[in-house]
Order: C-alpha cells, then structure tokens, then sequence
C-alpha cells in the first residue's frame, strides 16, 4: 500500500527515515554489547558512555571461560539443543504425518484434543511435572530438560498441516510397489516434508537454547547449567561488571542469532505457517 | 486400513510424552492445588493433606499475590496494545511500495525477537542505569532530567514494558506483514476507483481484511504476556517495592523458593484461568463483530 500518492519523494524519505530510525533502536543495544564485551573492566562505567571501545581487549571472554566456566555452559546448551531437535522433530514429523495421512482409530478425536491443548500455558504443568521428574531421577540431570521436549503440540500441529497437501496417489504408487510403511515415511515423505522438517529444526533449535524458566527449575547443579541460566545467575552476583556480562550475553545470543541470520528464510516462513494458514 | 499398526507406531512416540509429561502434569497439577504439598510432604508425603479449596482462598488473602496479579494486568493492558500498535506501524512500513532494502529492514526489525530473553534482558539493565545508561543519556539530549528506571517503583514495570516491546514487536510484525501481502490488489484498485481515499481504503479495505489476524494477535499476544517471568527475573527481581513481581515470578517464588508446591499449583490455575476466560471473550467478540 502506497502511503502517499501526491508527493512520493517525500512520502519515501519519510517512510525509509522511520524504518532506519527503528532499524536503529533494534540494532544499537545489539551493537553496543558487542563493543561493550570488548572494553577493559570499569570502561563503559563513565558519563557519557563511551560507544567504541578505547582499546580492544578480549579480557572479558577470558575471564569467562577461565574462572566462569563459560565453557561448560557452552557444552551443555549446545548438547541440549541437538539432543532436544532431534529427538522432538522426528517424534513430530512422525506425528504430525500421521495425522494427516494415515488413518487409525479415534485419530480425528485425538487431534482435536491435542488442539484444545494448545490454549494450556505450559507453566500449569510446572509443579506437577518437576515432582515427576523428581520420581524418575531426571531432576539435576540433562534428562530434566530433554524428556519433556520431546514432542510438542504445536510442532505435530504445523507438520499436520504442511502433510495435508501431499497428493494420496503418492503413498499409493509407494505402497503398490510394494514398500512398507517406515520405507514410504523415509524415502518419500520425508524429502517431500523437508521444508517444514527444516523449519521444524530451526524453530525447535533457538527456543530450546533461549529457553530459561524450565531450565532455571529442573536444573540446580550449576555444573549443569544453560547459558541463560547461567548468565542470570551470574548477573545477580556481578551487577557491577559491565563488560564481563556483555561478553557474557554476546557468547549466549550471538550464536542464535547467527543460525537465524543463515537460516532466516524458514524462520519466517514457519512464523507465517503456524498463523496465517491455521 | 491394512496399516492401522504402523500409524501407531507413527505417533505414540509423540503421544506418549504429550501424555505423561504434559496432560498428566496439569490433571495432577489441578489435584495438587487441593492439597497442602509443602517442604514436609516433599519429604514424606504421609504428611499430605487434602484441603479442597483452602489454597485459592488464602490466596485471595494474599496481598502480594493481588500485587502480582496487578502488576501482571498492567503489563498486559498497557504492554500488548502498546506492542501490537508497533508491530502494526512496523508492518504498514515494510509493506510500503516505497521502501528500499526491504529484506534488510525486515531482517534488522525482527533482530531482537530471536536473542536470548537472559542475554538481552542484561543489556537493557545496562541501557536502563540511572548513571551510565544510554537511554537516560539520550534523554539528556533532549534536556529530560534523569529516570531511574529500574530502582524508582513508578518507573520499574513502565521499563520491562519498553523492553518488551522491544523485544517482541517483530514477531507480530511479519505475521501482519503476512495478511497484507495476501490483500488482493484488485480490492484496492476497486476502491481507488470508486473515488476511496488512502485512509478510506485503509479503513474499508486493510482492516477487515485484517480482522481475523489481528484477532489471532490479539489473543496470542495477550496469552504470551500474561506469562511474564524472565524480565522481572533478571532485571528487577521483582523489585522496587515488589512493582515487578509477577504472576508466574509469584508462582516460582511460592513453588520453587518456599516449596509450597499446593499453593504454587492453585496460582498456576488461577493463572490459566483467567487466560482462559480473557481468550473467550475476545473470540465472542470477534465472532459477534464479523456477524454484525
């Protein structure tokens, strides 16, 4: 839509001002961590703040991982997010086939279900579960954060969808030649799902290592820490060290943003999937 | 079919955790908030209790936990309008035929919805300090006496809310982006033809079309922000003067501190409840305007 038909050169400096103006406020508290990581202790503590770094110094992200243990955090959000990806996009992807293509008793019913389930904060079930997991020995352990992540409603629920359109004469001519149903799912359905599999990937990925409140419970052996959680933790006890907590936040948001930069067109693409179409 | 086994073997896997790590959290979660689990019955649970409903009614006692519930409200009424109304303004930009370098604009504005809430949750602290803080700084500038945003109660939940916005705007943002894009055309040319002006196409033509999105929006994004926890958990600890506590912060403080895992239980209900009946007047209203 076309904002102003009258005077365009106005109209487009106009419209091109705002998102630069907003493109700023988005960008700059993104950029400013960065440069503020690199500054020497105690820099960034003065009036104005400084914005570029007097003198570039690697200092903090030493810090971190010689006396923090960054690095161990660093391990154990990065085996989580693989763990969790994998395990809950082949349940889903499986799932989610299933209900669209296949048919068995009370399907439709099940699905219905599982929908109506959507609108349950996942905070409800909380409490209760860390009791479970407490019977099963999983709290304090990698499993805590990884067995109840293994299937999602909403992922079923977005695989379903993608599923529906693909042709039955497919699975037909699969079955007629004779191959059985996990062969149909490996060599035919799945190259056909891989857009959604890989949105799936994505979306599973970044919410899984920005993931903070399920962690912060289920995990209290701080050898086992996320990196967010163990940022939180460490920013209550450092509210003084600017530049190390920068760093700290660039080692835990940078990495996502980078997966996000590569892979962005399936992000948004999955964004507009869950909604405009459902 | 002749594979009726094998589609379960499709979906059990999937089934089986939903059910006992979802559905059977929350039925055990409402039987919880009838019982008296505390620290003592954590330890044995011969020292369990049924109580009925004497968690929710101490709990309507409770004056931080109508504090929480306020602060939530607040956060709720002023942040998601506040919210949405960016993510529109962001959308109608973006979609603007006049726009140059659009891929990067939409890239650039959606940066922030995908960092970690912890990591960014510490940068604003920062842009947030009374001191050294860029924002106060900037409004130096413009000749604005300082703020202190987050030690000043008046001031602590007005901060989250920028910072949320900041933080989430984008999302809805390219969702809206979306339904304009999938406008037809041919409407608005209509319209041009009958003499519409921009604002009367805008009116006539975009919002109804928008209607069923923005409605979806609306109670996604409301739902979403009910469930405040990790802002005030990292900037404020639900601080000054406990203007930042919300209802979930209350909720781990009560289950997760205290162990008092009944009454902890008996607010995630009310919680859920109140989501609940919030998101059902709002699909009735959307229901009754598109009949009208």
């Amino acid at each position: 839509m076309a904002v102003c038909r009258v005077r365009p050169g106005l109209a487009g400096l106009l419209v091109n001002g705002l998102l630069l103006g907003g493109a700023t406020i988005t960008l700059l508290p993104l950029v400013w961590m960065v440069s503020v990581s690199l500054m020497s202790p105690g820099e960034a503590s003065a009036f104005p703040p400084p914005l570029l770094p007097g003198r570039v110094t690697f200092a903090n992200y030493r810090e971190l991982f010689a006396h923090a243990g960054m690095g161990r955090y660093l391990v154990n959000s990065v085996v989580l997010t693989i763990v969790v990806t994998l395990v809950s996009v082949l349940f889903n992807v499986a799932a989610g086939y299933a209900f669209a293509k296949l048919r068995f008793a009370g399907r439709d019913r099940i699905f219905k279900v599982l929908l109506g389930a959507l609108v349950i904060p996942s905070q409800v079930a909380m409490v209760p579960l860390f009791l479970l997991l407490k019977q099963l020995g999983l709290v304090n352990t990698y499993g805590g954060v990884i067995v109840p992540a293994m299937a999602g409603i909403f992922g079923i629920f977005v695989v379903r969808q993608y599923a529906l359109s693909i042709p039955d004469d497919l699975l037909e001519a699969a079955r007629i030649d004779g191959a059985n149903e996990f062969r149909i799912f490996r060599s035919v359905i799945v190259p056909v799902l891989k857009p959604i599999v890989v949105t799936l990937a994505v979306f599973t990925s970044l919410g899984t290592w920005n993931d903070f409140m399920w962690p912060l419970i289920v995990l209290n052996d701080s050898e086992l820490y996320t990196l967010p959680v163990a940022l939180a933790s460490l920013s209550r006890e450092h509210v003084q060290d600017n530049e190390l907590m920068m760093a700290g936040s660039v080692l835990t948001t940078l990495p996502v943003l980078l997966v996000f930069l590569v892979l962005q067109r399936y992000y948004i693409e999955g964004l507009t999937l869950g909604s405009v179409k459902g | 079919m002749r594979n009726v086994g094998a589609a379960w073997c499709f979906v059990a896997p999937a089934l089986l955790v939903i059910a006992v790590f979802f559905f059977l959290p929350v039925v055990a979660g409402l039987a919880m908030s009838l019982t008296d689990f505390d620290i003592y019955a954590l330890a044995d649970s011969g020292n369990l209790r049924l109580v009925g409903l004497q968690n929710y009614a101490q709990l309507l006692q409770t004056p931080l936990f109508w504090q929480a519930f306020g602060n939530t409200l607040y956060f709720v009424v002023v942040g998601v309008p506040l919210s949405i109304t960016v993510s529109f303004g962001a959308a109608l930009l973006l979609h603007s035929r006049l726009v140059k370098f659009q891929a990067f604009f939409r890239t650039a504005l959606f940066a922030p919805v995908v960092t970690t809430l912890v990591a960014v949750a510490v940068i604003w602290r920062y842009l947030f300090h009374p001191h050294y803080g860029l924002l106060n700084y900037a409004l130096g500038l413009l000749g604005i006496p300082p703020i202190d945003w987050l030690g000043d109660p008046h001031w602590a939940m007005p901060a989250i809310i920028v910072f949320a916005v900041w933080k989430n705007f984008g999302y809805n943002m390219i969702i809206l982006l979306a339904g304009l894009q999938s406008i037809p055309g041919q409407l608005y040319e209509a319209a041009r033809i009958d003499g519409a002006s921009m604002w009367q196409q805008f009116r006539h033509v975009t919002l109804p079309m928008l209607a069923p999105i923005v409605t979806m929006v609306n109670i996604l994004t409301i739902a979403g922000y009910f469930q405040l926890f990790a802002e005030p958990y990292v900037m404020t600890q639900g601080g000054p003067l406990q203007s930042t506590v919300s209802v979930l912060y209350f909720m781990y403080e009560e289950g997760f501190k205290w162990w008092n895992l009944g009454s902890a239980s008996a607010v995630a209900f009310v919680l859920f409840l109140f989501i609940f009946c919030v998101t059902a007047v709002q699909l009735r209203l959307a229901r009754w305007q598109s009949a009208a």
